[in-house]
């Protein structure tokens, strides 16, 4: 065993597997929580018919997706038009490669850049080509009214994203994932999680990383580039079967990176909450899914509760709100950082 | 040897999207040859243990500034080029001329003085370094870059005011 595991050709695909596996395998079983937790929220029922609970639900309409007529408008640019929906899902797939699930570092992450941060981002940075792409070759207005939305959003709250990003840079001195989460060990647990560090600096930080991942993952209430009331579904709308799958795919798959940089920025990755007994038994995986967990919840919870921003609102939002307050944010970091030294 | 079939692959790539870039009828076509050239370039920069310089070039124009391109020329609905081109206009000499000119000074350059081309460090493009250097050593021609950015940014705002 230890053997396999230090060797190259072996551990690499392997971990390739784990991780890309992973969020795949979670996607399905994603859409059944979805559905059923926001069944939950407004009583109803949720889909409880294929297999106990429902929970065959997912393949049921895997198969269906598999199946379904695939429709080609016309005068599209088929070219571009089939290249959207891979290269919307193929960074979302690329992006957890840094991210560290445990303190085992043979088995996670795929590579433990020095920049990881920034790997992420630049692959975050990529998914809107997919989603402008797919709006444009789709021939219809509609659909480039949502790619161009969906531009402009994951543009603006990039920024602001990047910002409470770089407050955890400035607290760790490191850009590589793994050194983040060590930055957040210590005898006090999850107080000494970047979340409660610099009360309430870090929660600030934390609360706009938090409004800008449902932004960026065009999660409701920032859902406005597949609006059904008014885009019907946006850049999506002329796509189905399979290369519809990919988008939805994408969004979820999207979702679960997030949470993971989420976790792993502020809630301590794998560290266990309380550094004493019992709970120091729990392996840092199992600790990781957990949290991970709670952020999916998070997702779910808010399409449930809350309306649909309008576009001005988003606009202002982002740049006049969030954007100041995350300098001034970052600002006041490093002066106590400065002060501390 | 895999390190030399990546690196074989990606300059094919990057040759390839660039003479696509001017090459292809369609605007928006041209611009995705220019994003995949951009991602190969970023390859490279690997290559020479460049990761900050690979990161930033992917964030910064692949994933920004090629987005507002696209943008753009989706707003603008551009036809095919031959609509836009003028008639009995020195564009095509000129063009000619320069990339003849182009062509001479990067092989004198290439032919003549690579030989006396020396490696750099090879930890020139980590953050810490990059960091270094610009905070340092550049530090003055840093500023005046964020003043010039923050120049056009202002201007930007109010010839589109005047529009509003």
């Amino acid at each position: 065993m230890e053997e396999l595991l230090n060797n190259q050709w072996i551990v690499i695909p392997l971990r390739i597997i784990i991780v890309v596996g992973f969020v795949l395998a979670a996607v399905p079983v994603l859409t059944w929580v979805e559905r059923r937790v926001l069944a939950l929220m407004q009583i109803r029922k949720g889909p409880n018919r294929v297999g106990p609970a429902g929970l065959l639900q997912p393949v049921a309409d895997g198969i269906k997706l598999f199946f379904k007529e695939d429709v080609l408008p016309e005068r599209v640019d088929r070219f571009i038009y089939f290249l959207a929906p891979a290269g919307f899902l193929i960074p979302v797939l690329c992006a957890p490669a840094v991210i560290p699930w445990g303190s085992d570092d043979r088995l996670t992450p795929i590579a433990d850049v020095n920049i990881g941060i920034l790997f992420l981002l630049a692959m975050t940075s990529l998914t809107v080509y997919g989603i402008v792409l797919a709006g444009w070759s789709s021939n219809n207005k509609y659909s480039l009214l949502g790619g161009l939305r969906a531009s402009a959003q994951t543009i603006s709250y990039e920024l602001a994203m990047g910002l409470s990003i770089i407050s955890v840079v400035l607290l760790t001195g490191s850009l590589s994932m793994r050194d983040m989460v060590l930055n957040q060990q210590g005898s006090l647990g999850l107080l000494n999680w970047h979340v409660f560090r610099f009360f309430p600096l870090g929660l600030i930080a934390t609360g706009i990383f938090l409004i800008a991942m449902l932004a960026e993952t065009n999660r409701a209430p920032f859902d406005l580039p597949e609006a059904e009331t008014e885009l019907i579904a946006g850049y999506h709308t002329e796509y189905s079967s399979m290369k519809f799958a990919m988008f939805f795919m994408g969004e979820y798959a999207s979702m679960v990176t997030i949470s993971a940089v989420m976790v792993t920025l502020f809630f301590g990755g794998w560290l266990s909450p309380l550094p004493f007994a019992p709970f120091t038994w729990i392996p840092g995986p199992l600790w990781f899914l957990m949290k991970l967990g709670v952020f999916i919840y998070f997702f779910i919870w808010v399409r449930a509760t809350l309306p649909r921003l309008r576009y001005d609102m988003l606009m202002k939002l982002g740049w006049l709100r969030l954007l100041p307050t995350a300098l001034v944010n970052l600002f006041l970091v490093a002066i106590v950082l400065w002060w501390q030294k | 040897m895999f390190g030399q079939i990546l690196f074989i692959t990606m300059a094919l790539v990057i040759v390839v999207t660039s003479i696509g870039v001017v090459a292809v009828r369609n605007p928006v076509r041209s611009a995705l040859n220019l994003v995949a050239n951009f991602f190969a370039l970023a390859v490279l920069y690997l290559f020479l243990y460049a990761q900050f310089v690979a990161a930033v070039q992917i964030i910064v124009y692949a994933g920004a500034i090629m987005v507002l391109f696209l943008f753009t020329i989706m707003l603008l609905n551009l036809g095919s080029p031959s609509e836009l081109s003028e008639r009995g206009d020195l564009k095509r000499p000129v063009t000619w001329g320069l990339a003849l000119l182009f062509v001479i000074v990067l092989a004198g350059g290439i032919f003549v003085r690579l030989g006396e081309a020396q490696p750099t460090a090879d930890d020139l493009g980590t953050v810490q370094m990059v960091g270094k250097f610009l905070f340092t050593d550049w530090v003055y021609p840093f500023e005046l870059t964020s003043i010039l950015l923050l120049i056009a940014i202002v201007g930007a705002i109010v010839m589109a005011k005047r529009r509003l």
